[in-house]
């Protein structure tokens, strides 16, 4: 996995801000890959810089210095092989469940019944079966992060990029998504870009774990969640080992978190 | 989701009192809507009350009675018929043009900082000039057709327009743009397909408002330099003192006014069905 990493950071920064005394150091000389077909998670405290790097790997927002490889490529912009699920609800109100995920599918070449076996698939995929004409203002929360979820595998990009999707949930729509997602990932492997603040979550998806520090955000520490796959919420959640390496990752986040506090208030 | 068993129901439930005045609580539509007529009759039964009584000269107020007979009197002889089309044409071209160039503008202005900053400077100092004070001008520029009464619309509402319709722009989350990117969608289809039907509600409710103004704006469109119109007729009334006239025009104006409102909303139900708040 190591020899071909499908995405890779190399020594990026991201400085926001014109002047020199006025700029903010959000992301600093930060490394990191993403194997081929590997789940990894990116953890810290609110205000690091996680979701910045992941706006970076988007191709959303400029990269200060450094690069951002994809399968050894540097990238210069947005593109359909990324797919991209944000905390926010990013639906297109005045399209249908089906219309939502059909539109991932506009620049598509493919024939349209193809098109359709797709849609169909993918909601099939995400459990909502009997909403294909439903409008998004008639869905709960948990509904219509499947939509974005389905949205943004249909297309088939060559990898996701996931900004805290379930951080707007409430815990019990937060535990069955996370199972959602667990489940779609460990039918069809792709690799997964995930940021979170939730350290259980990104304990159960994560094939490794990365820590970042607080602000200016680089990597703390690298941990490999050696959790026998397939699993499950309760049976992975009960395993001795986990609870060995959620304490590992919570402690680390702690001294970061007690650090930020400790130093002078900076701007987020 | 299994039906709830009948014969467990309570015989009889406990409904809370209505109270009329909750913080923002809901109550019952009737009174909603009772009080909203009964307030118009109100007002109605001082109107008639105080001319009946002869509080007021008919001079100052006429009488609902001589309002109506003047109606009836300007239905017959066709006057009102011809006042209505002309202002209703004037509102209408107007009002048409000012859109027509407030929408694409201020979809520019709402998208691309530049344009922001090369319009926005000049259409905030033009909103503050007063309509009115363009009557002479406009004269002297477009003479005494109808090109001068659209053109006293259009400065009306324009300046105004182009700014709300780019506050609608604005109001697109940005996180739907940028998933749109990751979709390998353009700057322009994205402008086309996510931002363009994304604003229309907003759009459609700042068509609403607009329309509203043109209408305050017919009597200074009809102030000078007109023969006929709902506004012209005001004026010439004014001359004269023939208040039943002006009372006459002035609620007809009102009437058109919320009719358009009620076509905007009604519209507004059926075209963005997706927007409106699931309860």
């Amino acid at each position: 996995m190591v020899t071909s990493p499908k995405l890779q950071a190399q020594h990026v920064w991201k400085i926001f801000g014109d002047r020199r005394d006025a700029e903010v150091v959000a992301v600093q000389d930060l490394s990191l890959y993403v194997g081929d077909n590997e789940f990894v998670s990116l953890v810290g405290p609110s205000g690091c810089g996680k979701s910045t790097l992941l706006m970076m790997a988007a191709g959303l927002e400029p990269i200060s210095a450094g690069d951002i490889l994809i399968d050894g490529r540097p990238i210069t912009g947005p593109g359909a092989d990324r797919g991209m699920v944000f905390q926010s609800y990013t639906l297109f109100p005045w399209l249908s469940v089906e219309d939502n995920i059909r539109f991932a599918l506009k620049k598509s070449s493919l024939p349209r019944s193809e098109q359709d076996a797709l849609v169909r698939e993918h909601i099939q995929l995400v459990g909502l079966n009997g909403f294909e004409r439903a409008y998004p203002n008639q869905l709960s929360g948990g509904m219509r992060q499947r939509v974005a979820i389905a949205r943004a595998l249909v297309y088939k990009p060559q990898m996701l990029l996931m900004d805290e999707p379930f951080g707007a949930l409430d815990a019990q729509t937060r535990l069955q998504m996370q199972e959602l997602l667990l489940n779609v990932w460990q039918a069809h492997r792709t690799t997964v870009l995930f940021i979170t603040h939730d350290v259980e979550e990104a304990l159960l998806l994560s094939d490794r774990i990365y820590v970042m520090t607080a602000r200016p955000g680089r990597i703390k520490a690298e941990i490999v969640v050696d959790l026998p796959r397939p699993r499950n919420l309760l049976e992975t959640e009960s395993d001795p080992r986990f609870a060995a390496l959620r304490r590992q990752v919570l402690t680390l986040i702690r001294e970061e978190a007690q650090r930020s506090v400790g130093a002078p208030m900076t701007p987020v | 989701m299994s039906q709830p068993d009948s014969s467990l129901r309570p015989a009889e439930l406990r409904r809370p009192p209505v109270r009329l005045l909750d913080l923002r609580a809901d109550i019952p539509r009737r009174w909603y809507v009772g009080a909203g007529v009964a307030f118009i009759a109100i007002f109605l039964f001082a109107w008639t009350a105080a001319t009946w009584l002869q509080l007021v000269s008919p001079i100052f107020l006429p009488s609902p009675g001589a309002v109506l007979t003047e109606l009836q009197d300007q239905a017959t002889s066709g006057i009102l018929w011809q006042d209505l089309w002309a202002s209703v044409y004037r509102i209408m071209v107007g009002w048409v043009i000012s859109t027509a160039l407030a929408v694409p503008i201020g979809v520019l202005m709402g998208n691309f900082r530049f344009f922001e900053g090369l319009f926005e400077p000049f259409v905030d100092l033009v909103r503050y000039m007063p309509a009115v004070a363009f009557v002479p001008l406009t004269i002297l520029w477009l003479g005494v057709g109808d090109t001068q009464k659209f053109a006293i619309l259009f400065i009306g509402v324009f300046f105004q327009q182009v700014l709300l319709i780019m506050d609608n722009v604005k109001t697109v989350p940005r996180d739907m743009i940028q998933v749109s990117y990751t979709f390998g969608l353009s700057r322009w289809e994205i402008l086309r397909s996510v931002i363009l039907p994304a604003a229309m509600p907003g759009v459609w409710d700042t068509f609403r408002i607009t329309v509203g103004w043109a209408w305050t704006y017919l009597v200074v469109a009809e102030l000078v330099a007109a023969n006929v119109g709902l506004g012209y007729r005001i004026m010439r009334a004014q001359r004269f003192l023939e208040t039943d006239q002006i009372i006459l025009g002035i609620l007809i104006i009102g009437l058109l006014g919320l009719l358009t409102d009620y076509l905007f909303k009604w519209s507004y139900r059926r075209l963005f069905p997706w927007a409106l708040q699931s309860r």
